[in-house]
């Protein structure tokens, strides 16, 4: 059925938006900072895995590999070069300083790359998936996808409910100045989330460019759906940002089933019905686990 | 008498009453040598000398507004002084920041307790166990869980930091300064507050703590729950050394009873 196929492409697409809100929830919901240059760096990633798939030739997963790290380094920059510094005056400055950040971004790749759109080639993988009966098909691209964002976002939920960084990054979060006292060095751990964090917005990127064509402008609509996601979901639960996504994913599909206009609608009706009825979003605040 | 310097560093070299068995006087664990602190032309500590033997217990006491957080604060890191040093077990600490010398040995309680919300009483312990304390693995959850029981809070390991008690927050905040394995434990007002049963069970503990062998600076309002504990006392006010020596003689002396208890009043 259409609609089945519908749902199912939703889910496809929620893992992308998963992706992209992941890194957004770890520094929103976490760390407690808002990093509204987050759309534009996970746009830089993409970029820079199509610039390094075309000039040494190679697959773009390969390049993905490749980027990551070089992204993470980038999150150190951003951390240690401009959010330790307007940390100290408050959450306000934090969001001005990067909202400086997206602008000062989207305009260099603008500059560097043109308005064009452009599209990363991952060769038959793009088109190929599981026909399963007349209209429902599951492309293997949007497989892939939902099983690197279930891996990530588990594995970073796992990472912070049980290992010994995952407590001090909690800790830190809690209380930065309570955390030193008991030695914990927070500019280390400050220095790390943010690092997991843009490298995520990096993968982000490159799976939605893989996905549909990107430029240097789609940043911004990629950071309201990603706040969407972690609204969703729930601050600090990366389960939640995972279903936050597939929720906002199954929405736009599904609006669209009913009308093709009615896509982006949807997804923004959900999430008011979910802030109107669910505030504290579908997997609610901050768990503790041991 | 005026309150210069060099009489009070005398009487701190004088042994303390529990040293006394000692033929020399043990070199300080930790040491506040000529303290200033300005905040612009407000002077908050003006040439403060203070010393602790290892496993001495001092008090702290004086008006508010006589600069005794302040203080706490530059012994811990939090705040860097204005003039002077404070040295640890004979290094030069005065620069290093609150997390290294919460590691090298220099734990701290706050006055208010401070539990990381969102984790259990047991995380919050584990984690200064791991990152304060260096222990590894199962020897930090050991060791945590013997930090617990040591402060009566076992029972209470599992529950969410955020719904515990006043006198449960105050146990699980010197729970996790003990879980750093301090030499010194920095005190400030953890009587305040408590019930006078309270009171004598924390009391017990910190008492148990010096049997441990762990120094102790104690901040504290409650002065009876104080002089139960400490071996010397230093009375504060307006950010110098007013009196500083045996606990009762110190508080005695005319004008600790004038700046202290006269403005209690």
């Amino acid at each position: 059925m259409n609609w089945i196929n519908a749902i199912v492409q939703g889910v496809m697409l929620g893992g992308v938006y998963a992706l992209f809100a992941c890194g957004l929830s770890l520094m929103f919901g976490v760390m407690r900072t808002v990093n509204l240059s987050h759309g534009d760096l996970a746009v830089l990633g993409a970029f820079l895995v199509a610039v390094l798939a075309a000039a040494v030739g190679i697959s773009p997963f390969f390049a993905v590999l490749l980027v990551l790290p070089v992204m993470g380094l980038v999150g150190v920059a951003l951390q240690r070069g401009i959010l330790s510094k307007a940390l100290r005056t408050g959450e306000m400055s934090s969001m001005l300083a990067t909202f400086g950040l997206a602008i000062v971004l989207q305009n260099v790749l603008l500059e560097i790359f043109s308005a064009d759109s452009r599209s990363l080639d991952i060769g038959s993988l793009s088109t190929s998936g599981l026909q399963l009966g007349s209209s429902v098909s599951i492309p293997y691209l949007g497989l892939l996808t939902v099983a690197v964002a279930v891996a990530l976002l588990g594995g970073l939920q796992l990472l912070l409910a049980r290992t010994g960084i995952g407590r001090a990054i909690r800790a830190t979060a809690a209380d930065a100045d309570t955390a030193e006292l008991v030695g914990i060095d927070s500019r280390r751990v400050y220095a790390w989330a943010a690092a997991i964090a843009v490298a995520t917005a990096g993968l982000a990127g490159a799976f939605f460019a893989m996905r549909s064509s990107f430029s240097p402008s789609m940043g911004p609509t990629q950071l309201l759906f990603a706040f969407e996601v972690v609204v969703i979901g729930g601050l600090g639960s990366l389960w939640g940002t995972l279903a936050g996504g597939m929720v906002l994913g199954v929405a736009q599909t599904v609006g669209a089933q009913v009308d093709p206009r009615f896509s982006i609608v949807a997804g923004h009706a959900v999430f008011l019905a979910v802030l109107a009825f669910r505030p504290q979003g579908l997997l609610g605040m901050r768990r503790s686990r041991t | 008498m005026s309150p210069s310097a060099e009489p009070m560093t005398a009487g701190a070299g004088k042994p303390a009453p529990a040293a006394d068995s000692a033929a020399a006087p043990a070199p300080p664990v930790l040491a506040a040598n000529g303290i200033h602190r300005r905040f612009g032309s407000l002077v908050v500590l003006e040439g403060i000398d203070i010393t602790l033997a290892p496993g001495e217990a001092l008090g702290i006491v004086g008006p508010n507004g006589a600069g005794k957080t302040t203080l706490l604060d530059i012994l811990s890191g939090a705040q860097a002084p204005s003039e002077g040093s404070v040295t640890f077990q004979g290094q030069d600490v005065t620069r290093w920041k609150v997390d290294r010398r919460c590691r090298s040995g220099i734990g701290r309680s706050h006055q208010v307790p401070r539990p990381f919300t969102g984790m259990t009483a047991y995380e919050n312990v584990l984690v200064a166990s791991v990152q304060g304390g260096s222990h590894r693995r199962r020897a930090a959850q050991q060791h945590a869980l013997g930090v617990l029981e040591r402060c009566g809070m076992l029972g209470q390991a599992n529950r969410p930091a955020a719904a515990l008690t006043l006198l449960e927050r105050k146990r699980l905040e010197m729970a996790r300064a003990l879980a750093t394995d301090p030499q010194v434990l920095l005190l400030d007002e953890i009587a305040g507050g408590l019930t006078d049963a309270e009171t004598d069970e924390l009391i017990a503990t910190i008492q148990q703590l010096r049997a441990d062998g762990i120094a102790i600076v104690w901040i504290e309002h409650v002065i009876h729950a104080l002089l139960r504990v400490i071996d010397r006392l230093v009375c504060l006010a307006q950010g110098r050394v007013l009196a500083e020596g045996e606990p009762d003689a110190v508080m005695s002396d005319p004008r600790v009873v004038e700046a202290y208890l006269g403005s209690a009043a």
